[in-house]
């Protein structure tokens, strides 16, 4: 719940409100993809992300 | 006493550093521990060690800081794909189980970390996060010798900025312009790091290296397509060129056709003239920028010094330029210019930014010759060598100073392994490989038998601090390895037409001075300043050389081979001194010679670690 707190704070401070369906969305469908994999690894030539 | 601890993780370069009180007591990075070359994960034993080195467990400690802000990365990444999209999906699609799954909840995560290194941790209230670039910025001012000072970052990327401009003033940081992400002079530079075959994130300095081989053919072409470079200094990439923001490789096809190849292949490809001319001209680009940013910011802001931090600031062609151009009277660069040095940026900006603590101003920087890492005492060397099998000699420091400036000056490739370890990338005389700069064959011999490298790149020359201006063309201090400069003309060899002509490392084989070997092709020079103050047996071993010699210079090259993180432990440093051909290895007061050991201990080092 902390996290959730946090989150929105930020985007209150940030007034990224836009974002957060995106978020909602992505943790749905994100849910779905964490789970059907074991881990998560950036392969990723530089770490952008 | 309040104790502050700054971490730097999960990307690449993981550090720790502490503070107590303001005062700069240990920091390390974790390659170091796990022997893992840029490691990432979260900086356990660096954690461990600076703790120790402090004598505070961590539920004593004040606050935590990390070095930049997850939630404002994320929503970089975020706003990127929506105003990619559809473009970005691949990237996106890698990104995001990552970041759905660990590093969003990072202030979780790094509190699962830090329960690992002491269980009675569990104030969450203690930990805070840092910007990026703030990070960066409080690592270059709070350490330096300045009361007021301009502070330009520059690196790939933290959460938005790419680059920016800060006021230093007492005990107070402010940033006052940022360059956002997708427009980066970091990511720029790697993006033909990457092109010309070399890793991304550590071959930079590689292409630093090959450039002066080459001519900025290529320069208009850069400024024409890839790079709007204003009179400011401040510049925009066209993204049509670059892959890095929704791909997964940083150039693209459109850059490849620009120059008219693919990038090398560094398996089965060598480097040719083409490749030398493209990094002249992007380490030209580069230069120009920030000789922009740094001349019209001295005349907007109207300060004297300039303090310099972030990847880029490690280009020190560049910050030889801006020196010589004479813009700032006074130049200081923090010497873990890269991510690892944000942990100790992190915490300075936390004691001295937020808590608003006073800033004592002294002559000399504050960060001990960057000698900030564990040390061994005279008993516990000797206890690890002999439980490695070593055979040494326990000799007095005079004696000891007196045979390794003669070993040096017959040639002898030499392993130095002194007090405490350095913090940041550059190796300053605790954890270094020596040699004989007159040596017409040091640099080859080195290069293939100790580091298992053919490089196109010299050794960096230590020079005693009141000699520099009569060997180099430089009358400032570099005690970082931070500055280039040119070769005293007075000890410079003109080359004539034929040698002119040679390539690549024939060229840097012929005699351009009297230290060949730490003398590029363009007779520049990597320099580092040896001070008393901050490294006192090193200064004296090279008086004591100079006495023998008349030359008060030695090269100084990283205790490692090609790939592998600098020596940490007589442990490290005794593997390596039996995996390459290094002659002697001095450890705090023992003395091995090669040809004593025991020679079943010898190690195959050749292939152990990759090349960048």
């Amino acid at each position: 719940m902390s996290f959730l707190k946090e989150f929105w704070e930020f985007l209150r401070i940030r007034k990224k409100y836009w974002l957060f369906p995106i978020i909602i969305v992505l943790v749905l469908f994100g849910g779905l993809i964490i789970l059907s994999q074991g881990s998560a690894v950036a392969p990723f030539i530089y770490t952008i992300f | 006493m309040t104790c502050i601890l700054g971490i730097s993780a999960f990307y690449h370069d993981s550090a720790a550093s502490i503070i107590v009180d303001g005062k700069i007591i240990a920091a390390a990075q974790e390659e170091r521990f796990t022997r893992k070359k840029h490691d990432s994960n979260y900086p356990y034993n660096a954690v461990e060690f600076v703790l120790k080195y402090s004598n505070f467990k961590l539920s004593e400690v004040d606050h935590i800081v990390f070095y930049e802000k997850p939630f404002l990365k994320f929503e970089r990444l975020l706003e990127t794909y929506v105003a990619f999209a559809p473009k970005g999906f691949l990237q996106f699609s890698k990104a995001m189980p990552l970041w759905l799954k660990e590093k969003l909840f990072q202030k979780k995560m790094l509190m699962d970390c830090l329960k690992e290194n002491d269980e009675n941790f569990k104030d969450e209230k203690k930990i805070f996060f840092s910007e990026h670039h703030m990070s960066h910025a409080a690592s270059a001012f709070f350490p330096s010798p300045f009361d007021e000072a301009i502070i330009l970052t520059a690196d790939g990327v933290g959460e938005w900025a790419t680059s920016t401009v800060a006021i230093g003033k007492d005990n107070n940081v402010e940033i006052k312009k940022e360059i956002h992400f997708p427009h980066s002079l970091g990511l720029l530079y790697s993006a033909f790091t990457y092109y010309t075959g070399f890793k991304v994130n550590s071959g930079e300095y590689k292409l630093m290296g090959l450039a002066p081989y080459g001519d900025p053919k290529y320069k208009n072409l850069i400024k024409d397509n890839l790079i709007d470079i204003k009179d400011d200094g401040s510049f925009r990439l066209d993204q049509d060129f670059f892959n890095y923001s929704t791909g997964l490789t940083m150039t693209n096809e459109k850059f490849n056709n620009l120059f008219g190849k693919m990038p090398r292949n560094s398996k089965n490809e060598k480097i040719t003239q083409f490749h030398m001319d493209v990094a002249s001209s992007i380490q030209n680009v580069t230069e120009e920028v920030m000789l922009k940013m740094a001349t019209s910011l001295r005349k907007e802001y109207n300060l004297k010094n300039l303090c310099l931090a972030g990847g880029v600031a490690l280009n020190c062609v560049a910050n030889g330029k801006i020196l010589e151009k004479k813009i700032f009277d006074k130049i200081w660069i923090q010497p873990a210019a890269g991510d690892a040095g944000g942990s100790l940026g992190a915490a300075l900006a936390l004691w001295y930014k937020e808590m608003k603590k006073e800033r004592k101003i002294f002559k000399t920087d504050q960060m001990q010759g960057s000698y900030l890492g564990p040390e061994y005492s005279q008993n516990e060397i000797e206890i690890k060598l002999k439980e490695a099998g070593a055979i040494f000699k326990v000799m007095k420091e005079e004696e000891l100073i007196d045979k390794t400036a003669e070993d040096l000056s017959k040639g002898k490739a030499i392993g130095w392994f002194q007090g405490r370890m350095e913090f940041g990338p550059r190796a300053l005389g605790a954890r270094s490989i020596l040699g004989d700069p007159r040596s017409e064959t040091m640099q080859k011999d080195l290069n293939l038998k100790v580091k298992y490298r053919e490089s196109f790149r010299p050794f960096a020359p230590s020079v005693l601090n009141d000699q520099v201006s009569e060997w180099f063309d430089i009358k400032e201090e570099s005690p970082y390895m931070l500055l280039v400069s040119n070769v005293n003309k007075k000890k410079q060899i003109k080359m004539d037409d034929d040698q002119k002509k040679l390539f690549g490392i024939d060229k840097l084989n012929v005699k351009r001075s009297e230290i060949p070997a730490a003398t590029h092709v363009d007779y520049s020079a990597r320099i580092q300043t040896v001070h008393k103050e901050t490294n006192p047996r090193y200064f004296k071993l090279l008086e004591k050389f100079k006495e023998k010699t008349g030359c008060p210079v030695v090269i100084n090259t990283s205790f490692n081979v090609r790939g592998e993180p600098i020596v940490n432990t007589p442990d490290d440093a005794f593997n390596c001194f039996m995996g390459t051909e290094l002659d002697k290895l001095i450890i705090g007061n023992c003395y091995l010679d090669k040809k004593n050991q025991n020679q079943k201990l010898k190690k195959d080092y050749t292939s152990k670690f990759e090349l960048d």
